[in-house]
């Protein structure tokens, strides 16, 4: 069962994600594939979580309950308020420009034309791509698409943007200042979200709490809050520090598989 | 820049920013003509050459195989007294109202074969099969139908045409990333959106290929056709061709060969191949 609600009943002490329960399994009767087990997760309205887990550990699976592309086998998602999904590739359609891939997403929810040229404009701003408006995809660099795709995720009015390994395919440096453009973002809408990453340093520089999840079946494992002020730094020593202690976890996590006989 | 206080960075922030946009954005270069020119001129000197030395060789009596000299000189009179331009424009007419046809029963039924699953595995491998057809094996049926007429050509040049388009649009389809499709469902495009905003355009390239085949296949069955079903006072190019050859006239034959050629290739690349291009370029898939 899914649940969506309105972002009308978006009330401060409820979470904007919950949760209870939630199993998914796929395949027959016979060869099972159990993805989530007995998940519990419940997330505040503008909190920032991410996900690290090795592979196995249902996280695409998760994301798309979330968005609401697939339903759970027992259990209840709920989410509060329209979501957004980003991957590690931008998907933007190469057939539009920057702007009119902005366009769409306000043009499938039937904005005005007026005010859609508005709201393109803006949001072309926010993401600071305002020169490129008129690029296509292909003439975009690897983080200009992804800002693209943001904003894409900002014109849906999303309250909540799921991200599926959304800096993955980026270098280095890139990476580094997508982090600093995202926290700027987040800081100045405080849209919930729910970050999935390998990257146990990035999960550090970004998170205000981090889950730790098994694989197979995905749970949560182990859960920390990153205490630290913002703007955050990848580079400082006390990200260093917890991105230290999140492999830890992981690693012990990664250790418990060691003797599984079943190899799928 | 008033913004909000932690960020006291914000100008250096969009510095880097602004930079690596700059740094890491892809550079195009302008195509140039010569280059592209220049290897076609001479593979029609090389083409001419080698004809040349043909007949020079006497392998065949120049009655049958006369030279580009005298075929060329021929053409020359048959534009300068304007049959070229008739007959051609006779011929194209044909080949514009076939091939529009064409393009409409091929966009709909291609459409129609994409977006239904049922229809697809009903139809899908009958369309292809369909385009392997030779269109020239439809005439007995096209002549018994609608007699020597022009409805007998366009029968033939749409089911010539028809499929190639419709094909083109279902690889089109086919084509599409994965990813672009979720992208389009996570957007909320549903139904007819879904295949107005995200299908159709996705498919564009294919749907370029094969407007692309399309004319070719509709420009060989109308030929066959113009030469199969001869229309009194429609001095058509295929007509023409056909009065040559009756009386012998190897030089004319050939002139209007060349025509038929000339056409074919302007066509292409004046129309098909360049909206082609054009797609493969906006989509970013052109390779230069």
């Amino acid at each position: 069962m899914t649940t969506n609600t309105t972002s009308s009943s978006l009330s401060n002490d409820s979470p904007a994600i919950e949760l209870d329960d939630v199993s998914k399994f796929f395949g027959d009767e016979k060869h099972r594939v159990e993805a989530l087990r007995s998940f519990d997760l419940k997330v505040q309205p503008g909190e920032f979580v991410c996900l690290v887990g090795a592979s196995g550990c249902g996280k695409s699976t998760l994301l798309s309950l979330l968005a609401n592309l697939d339903t759970t086998s027992t259990g209840t998602v709920t989410t509060r308020g329209r979501t957004a999904l980003m991957f590690q590739e931008a998907a933007l359609f190469p057939w539009r420009t920057a702007a009119g891939n902005i366009d769409i997403a306000l043009k499938l929810r039937n904005v005005s034309r007026q005010e859609r040229k508005e709201r393109v404009a803006e949001l072309l701003d926010v993401v600071r791509l305002s020169e490129a408006a008129k690029k296509r995809p292909h003439q975009l660099s690897g983080g200009m698409r992804q800002r693209v795709a943001l904003a894409r995720a900002f014109a849906q009015d999303a309250d909540i943007v799921l991200m599926d390994e959304p800096f993955g395919a980026l270098d280095a440096i890139t990476r580094d200042v997508l982090h600093d453009e995202l926290e700027r973002l987040w800081l100045e809408r405080k849209f919930t979200t729910v970050f999935v990453t390998h990257n146990v340093r990035e999960a550090a520089r970004l998170g205000d709490r981090v889950l730790v999840l098994t694989s197979r079946p995905g749970r949560i494992a182990n859960e920390l809050p990153i205490g630290l002020p913002r703007p955050r730094r990848m580079d400082s020593p006390e990200v260093a520090a917890y991105a230290a202690q999140i492999t830890k976890l992981l690693r012990t996590e990664v250790r418990r598989h060691a003797h599984d006989t079943r190899v799928s | 820049m008033p913004t909000t206080p932690e960020f006291h960075e914000t100008n250096e922030h969009d510095e880097e920013l602004a930079g690596l946009d700059v740094l890491d954005s892809p550079t195009t270069q302008r195509r140039k003509w010569w280059p592209m020119l220049w290897p076609k001129l001479a593979a029609i000197a090389i083409g001419l050459s080698l004809w040349q030395l043909v007949v020079w060789s006497g392998w065949k009596p120049e009655y049958a195989l006369p030279g580009p000299a005298s075929v060329f000189s021929t053409l020359w009179e048959l534009l300068l007294d304007g049959k070229v331009f008739s007959a051609s424009w006779v011929t194209l007419q044909r080949a514009i109202i076939g091939y529009g046809l064409a393009l409409i029963i091929g966009v709909v039924i291609g459409a129609l074969i994409v977006q239904s699953k049922i229809l697809r595995s009903a139809f899908g491998s009958f369309v292809t099969g369909l385009q392997t057809m030779p269109s020239i094996a439809w005439f007995p049926l096209a002549i018994l139908l609608f007699q020597i007429s022009e409805q007998a050509i366009l029968f033939v040049v749409v089911l010539g045409a028809a499929p190639a388009i419709a094909n083109g649009l279902i690889s089109g389809a086919d084509a599409i990333p994965p990813t672009i499709l979720r992208a389009g469902r996570v957007l909320g495009a549903r139904r007819f959106n879904y295949f107005r905003y995200v299908i159709l355009p996705g498919a564009m390239p294919g749907f370029a290929a094969g407007t692309k085949q399309g004319w070719s296949f509709a420009w060989r069955s109308l030929m066959a056709g113009e030469l199969l079903v001869i229309i009194a006072k429609k001095q058509s190019i295929g007509a023409l061709l056909t009065i040559n050859r009756s009386l012998s006239d190897a030089t004319g034959m050939i002139a209007w060969m060349i025509v038929i050629l000339v056409i074919g290739i302007l066509a292409d690349a004046l129309v098909f191949s360049r909206f082609e291009r054009a797609v493969l370029k906006r989509w970013g898939l052109a390779n230069s």
